[in-house]
């Protein structure tokens, strides 16, 4: 360490020296950060979007000559699998040179790598996913969370549908945690709503036909079915409801909130309602400059929902990392206590468990693209909900 | 339940039903005239399906075409592609392996399916995500009370039925089916008796490749979305259905496959809310009934491994 410590005063002084002498040399240290989520398989657009956001936070960083380190983002595939995941998490924990982790958009994998981080002492900002036990269901002060969970968004979900006047709900929800997450949170709201569920279908999240389940579900005549799932399992409910002649108002959590839903079910995914905790680039106020600078850095995919997330959490790294130091456990303590961080998705506070306060805003699918709620022409009365 | 709703069920299951037989007989056919397991297959389906969307996108930009031709493009798609994927993998990976165990066979169909899964997804624009499929068959629906199906589906229901049949035929009626029964009965006597050993191989795996392919272009037609990875369980469900219907015959796995779905299916009508368990039930059922019928509910005729 002593070697060490002494070459890099050599090194800074030596920079100093040369700034003396010439223009300001770029012989900064490198610092590396990791970004772990699904760059591959049917969630890989929310993936990619936040691996091109938190680039371009890294990108930006770099570019400013008063960085004090210069920042290279690891970005890592967890494919949206628990096993995979812990074995990226692993790969990035135990690798010295990476300070810090921009961390998970699906919750089963999240909530499966917070003991590797705990163990191996990285600290991490989870940028995507929303079950609440990731940051509540432990007290590891390695894992921190700019989004919010499912618990705001399943008590807005209950209280506005119910607020349309929708009373009688069937819920299909994936197997997963994630999925049993969204069910137990929805529903927990629904009941002092005015709501009731008829029924619950829990199915595994690669089910490809629901013909059966959804023939079930027109004889229970709902107002809404609401999925707790992913992309791929909203795009092949909605498509197969029409299908088989079930006259309902579909809605899902922020899983299904991506470009990819759109895509997927095509004109059918047209009124569509989903919640979700970040609020419409247009709303942030540096939203604008944000779209300019990542369509200015070329990026193929789309930042999706998420991507605002993930950008604000390498943000919030770095900015702990110049402030104290590339030392994963002062850079922990750093963003333990994070309060009134300044943010694209708005004001950063951490709660005791290093969650991250929220309130969650809907959505409507409209002209193939989600619209925010009260901009909507369904909420102006131009459109109309399926109601029957 | 009302008797609309049952009609429902019962049309799901049939249509569930027509997709797994015609995925299951070309298990059956190539394990008959081989007697080897083509674990590819079921990736055989997706491209089926992926070519026959490419097809329809690649027309619909060059001219404005009206949805049947279009339809006529995606499915001549599917099936030349899908056939021409099942012969190159009897060609270059199947007949040179022919004196090698079976497990190799099966080893290395298995490594072909995840070639032709990976190449899809990461050949296809954002290939990782589920695709729409256009809805190029006629819309509106029949309703008679609570029961509602589209024209669509009954129409792909006629199809993959009327499929399935000519399939029967070919196998019973014409000098090709007589060439692979003469194969799949001896391959050395057939071989000795002037048949074309390898072409009738060949056509074969075409054959049953394109009977895949064109179901996965029917599933394209019926879900309205595709994604990389719907061949993996289907795959598995065609070759279970056909080794319960008896593997080698042609009507032993048309009755495997509207079982499966028929268990699948009843499942979600008898236990309600307890539908993630649908697919430990019908895999379950498969396990009892090989305990039953070793050799398959319609067993091959005559069997050459006494």
């Amino acid at each position: 360490m002593i070697t060490r410590r002494r070459v890099l005063s050599l090194l800074s002084s030596a920079v100093l020296a040369s700034a003396w002498v010439s223009a300001p040399a770029a012989a900064k240290d490198t610092v590396k950060i990791a970004f772990i989520g699904p760059l591959s398989g049917g969630n890989s657009a929310p993936g990619l979007g936040g691996r091109n956001s938190a680039s371009l936070a890294v990108q930006q960083r770099n570019a400013n000559a008063n960085a004090k380190y210069n920042y290279e983002l690891v970005a890592y595939d967890d494919e949206c699998k628990p096993n995979v995941g812990i074995q990226v998490a692993t790969k990035a924990a135990s690798d010295n040179s990476i300070i810090a982790g921009v961390t998970h958009y699906c919750s089963a994998v999240g909530i499966a790598t917070v003991d590797t981080y705990a163990r191996f002492g990285l600290p991490v900002v989870v940028w995507g996913a929303i079950l609440p036990e990731i940051t509540y269901g432990n007290d590891y002060k390695e894992i921190h969370r700019v989004n919010g969970t499912m618990i705001n968004e399943g008590k807005l979900a209950a209280e506005f549908l119910t607020k349309q006047g929708y009373k009688k709900f069937v819920m299909i929800h994936d197997t997963t945690d994630y999925g049993k997450g969204q069910f137990k949170y929805f529903s927990e709201y629904l009941k002092p709503a005015g709501g009731e569920i008829l029924a619950t279908f829990p199915v595994s999240p690669d089910q490809q036909d629901f013909t059966a389940e959804l023939t079930k579900i027109k004889e229970l005549k709902p107002d809404v079915i609401i999925v707790g799932g992913l992309t791929p399992l909203g795009v092949r409910l909605r498509s197969q409801m029409d299908r088989v002649g079930v006259q309902a108002q579909f809605a899902g959590v922020s899983g299904i909130m991506t470009a990819g839903y759109i895509e997927g079910a095509g004109a059918a995914a047209e009124g569509t309602i989903s919640f979700h905790n970040g609020a419409p680039l247009s709303k942030y106020a540096e939203g604008q400059v944000f779209m300019d600078a990542y369509t200015k850095a070329g990026f193929r995919e789309d930042p999706d929902a998420y991507g605002p997330f993930a950008y604000s959490a390498a943000n919030l790294i770095m900015d702990a990392i110049e402030k104290v130091g590339p030392d994963r456990k002062k850079v922990k303590a750093e963003l333990n206590g994070t309060k009134g961080y300044k943010a694209l998705v708005g004001e950063i506070n951490f709660d005791d468990h290093r969650q991250n306060i929220m309130s969650a805003n809907v959505y409507v699918a409209q002209g193939g693209k989600w619209v925010y709620w009260p901009e909507s022409d369904y909420a102006a009365g131009k459109k109309k909900l399926a109601k029957d | 339940m009302d008797l609309g709703i049952l009609a429902q069920q019962v049309f799901n299951g049939v249509m569930l039903g027509v997709i797994y037989a015609m995925i299951a007989v070309g298990f059956s056919l190539f394990f008959g005239v081989l007697d080897i397991i083509k674990f590819s297959h079921g990736d055989v389906v997706t491209v089926g399906a992926f070519s026959s969307l490419g097809a329809v996108g690649i027309a619909g930009g060059l001219v404005a075409l009206p949805p049947l031709l279009a339809l006529g493009a995606g499915i001549a798609a599917a099936v030349a592609i899908g056939g021409l994927v099942g012969s190159l993998i009897g060609r270059f990976l199947i007949l040179p392996l022919r004196q090698a165990p079976a497990v190799n066979v099966l080893l290395a169909t298995l490594m072909a399916g995840t070639v032709l899964r990976e190449a899809i997804r990461l050949g296809v624009p954002n290939g990782g995500n589920p695709k729409p499929f256009p809805g190029l068959l006629p819309a509106g629906s029949i309703r008679i009370g609570s029961f509602s199906v589209g024209y669509d589906s009954v129409i792909i229901l006629c199809a993959g039925l009327a499929l399935v049949l000519a399939t029967h035929l070919l196998i019973s009626r014409s000098r090709m089916g007589l060439a692979i029964r003469a194969v799949a009965q001896d391959g050395e006597v057939a071989r000795l008796a002037g048949v074309d050993f390898q072409r009738v191989v060949l056509g074969t795996f075409a054959l049953g490749s394109a009977l895949a392919a064109f179901a996965g272009c029917m599933l394209g037609l019926y879900y309205r979305e595709i994604n990389f990875n719907m061949g993996v369980l289907l795959g598995v469900i065609g070759f279970a259905s056909a080794v319960v219907g008896g593997l080698g015959s042609l009507l032993g796995p048309i009755i495997g496959g509207f079982l499966f779905a028929g268990v699948q299916t009843l499942v979600v009508v008898v236990l309600p809310f307890s539908s993630a368990y649908k697919d430990v039930i019908a895999f379950a059922a498969v396990i009892v009934l090989i305990g039953l019928f070793p050799t398959g509910l319609i067993a091959e005729r005559r069997s050459e491994r006494v």
